[in-house]
């Protein structure tokens, strides 16, 4: 046990700490464009969610359904080795950004149906009997009333996302589990396991810990100013 | 004919609301729809802005008859809506639940459409109410914002969907003094469709009662109130004024 954490251990993680610099950096920038594409398509399928209308309704479950039931990695492996067989090579990071966009996307397609299903048919009514479009109506009418609904869930899945960037190691990618793992299994730099491990946890919780603090926050606010309207 | 409803039938699936119903609201005219619950009388009224499509049936607002299509359009430029649960917009102060369509839909300047929704906070005495949230009013303060709204879209006809019954019995009357107030001095087009008989009896044009998801009578006040013919009729009014 003692070997676990020699300081020996430490000396060697703190000798290759670009390469976990390196891998954090890898994570961040796949995160931030999975987030990206989450949102567009959480926005989008979750519209169509709560459409009356046939067509988009069922896309919307077909979607959220798929993705919902079937694992991150699998997708991944569908979308980076199929690719990839069939003649259409896509870069390691972009697979990850994609497949992670998509997935999360199909929860906060969820977040948001619920959302907005949330609002009451009166504030629908109101907007359509002033002769708002449907854009219109989304923008200004129901949109801004979800966002105290779908903040708290919207966050869980950023975190979630974030950690979620491990299943890059399955195509192996250079994110922050990945370099991590390749760290410790190394054969120059192997064996310093329990050092290595708490670097990449802490470097985790010091992106995760901030943003749900602040959604924390941003929440409590919202919340204080409903009960200040409402005094 | 400002509003021209032409063998409108309506069903939620099997149940059929409105039965073949045959309505004309000439320009100005303050209509009132009375009868039982359940007899069709705030569907009529949503019909005409299409909140509830007909499943049968010709709506006509200004001569253009009402589709799926030009509906937004055709609401925007002729007509507004008073709901029972007044549905002001609760994210936004009671100036921007007054000035949010004008400035949108008509592409007035901020200035314009203040300028006018104080004119109308004026005329529902709701002025020193202004830059408050909605949900801080009472009821009756709420449906008075609402019809301000109403009045700044400054469309020809306002539909009224049970204004007052989700009201307090004290704060009703500061709510129908507004509309009767209305009704007097403007040209709008008012459809009413309500259960204060007194209202009815002092601004009505015309009164249309409905029973089944069907007009079974129709006339002037004096009709109703003072010589009522209609068996049913009379059995209601007996039964509402008290």
């Amino acid at each position: 046990m003692g070997g676990l954490f020699s300081e020996r251990a430490w000396a060697v993680v703190l000798a290759h700490k670009a390469n976990f610099i390196q891998g954090f950096s890898v994570t961040v920038e796949s995160a931030l464009g999975g987030i990206l594409i989450a949102a567009v398509l959480g926005v989008l399928l979750g519209l169509m969610g709560v459409s009356s209308r046939k067509v988009p309704k069922t896309l919307n479950r077909i979607y959220v359904e798929a993705i919902q039931n079937t694992p991150l990695i699998l997708q991944l492996c569908i979308l980076y080795y199929a690719l990839s067989f069939s003649g259409h090579k896509i870069g390691v990071l972009a697979a990850g950004i994609i497949s992670l966009g998509i997935y999360h996307g199909a929860y906060m397609a969820e977040v948001i149906r619920a959302g907005i299903e949330a609002v009451p048919k009166g504030q629908f009514e109101a907007a359509d009997a002033q002769g708002f479009d449907y854009t219109q109506k989304m923008a200004y009418i129901i949109l801004p009333q979800t966002i105290k609904i779908i903040l708290p869930p919207t966050v869980n899945q950023i975190g979630n996302l974030i950690k979620n960037t491990a299943v890059l190691y399955i195509i192996g990618g250079a994110d922050l589990i990945s370099s991590t793992y390749n760290f410790v299994t190394g054969a120059t730099t192997g064996g310093s396991y329990a050092p290595a491990y708490i670097v990449c946890g802490v470097l985790f919780f010091v992106i995760c810990f901030p943003l749900s603090t602040l959604a924390a926050r941003w929440e409590a606010k919202l919340k204080a100013q409903d009960e200040m309207m409402n005094a | 004919m400002m509003i021209k409803l032409e063998h409108v039938n309506k069903y939620f699936g099997t149940n059929h609301v409105l039965k073949d119903v045959n309505l004309e609201v000439k320009e100005g005219e303050k209509l009132v729809i009375i009868g039982p619950s359940g007899s069709g009388k705030s569907t009529t009224v949503r019909c005409m802005n299409f909140l509830e499509e007909p499943t049968d049936g010709h709506v006509y607002i200004n001569g253009t008859e009402l589709t799926r299509k030009n509906r937004t359009q055709i609401i925007r430029d002729n007509m507004s809506m008073v709901f029972q649960q007044f549905n002001l917009y609760p994210h936004m102060t009671v100036l921007q639940n007054l000035t949010l369509a004008p400035m949108k839909l008509k592409h007035k300047s901020k200035e314009d459409a203040e300028k006018t929704a104080y004119h109308y906070l004026e005329v529902v005495g709701l002025r020193h109410k202004a830059n408050v949230y909605p949900t801080t009013l009472s009821g009756g303060q709420q449906q008075r914002i609402a019809i301000a709204r109403a009045l700044c879209d400054e469309s020809k006809i306002i539909l009224f969907d049970e204004p007052t019954s989700a009201l307090d019995p004290e704060t009703i009357q500061e709510v129908l003094d507004v509309m009767i107030k209305l009704a007097k001095e403007g040209n709008i087009t008012m459809v009413v469709v309500t259960h204060e008989m007194g209202f009815a009896r002092q601004v009505a044009d015309r009164i249309v009662f409905m029973e089944n998801g069907q007009i079974i009578d129709e006339g002037t006040p004096d009709h109703f109130f003072v010589n009522p013919t209609n068996d049913r009729v009379k059995k209601f009014l007996s039964k509402i004024i008290r």
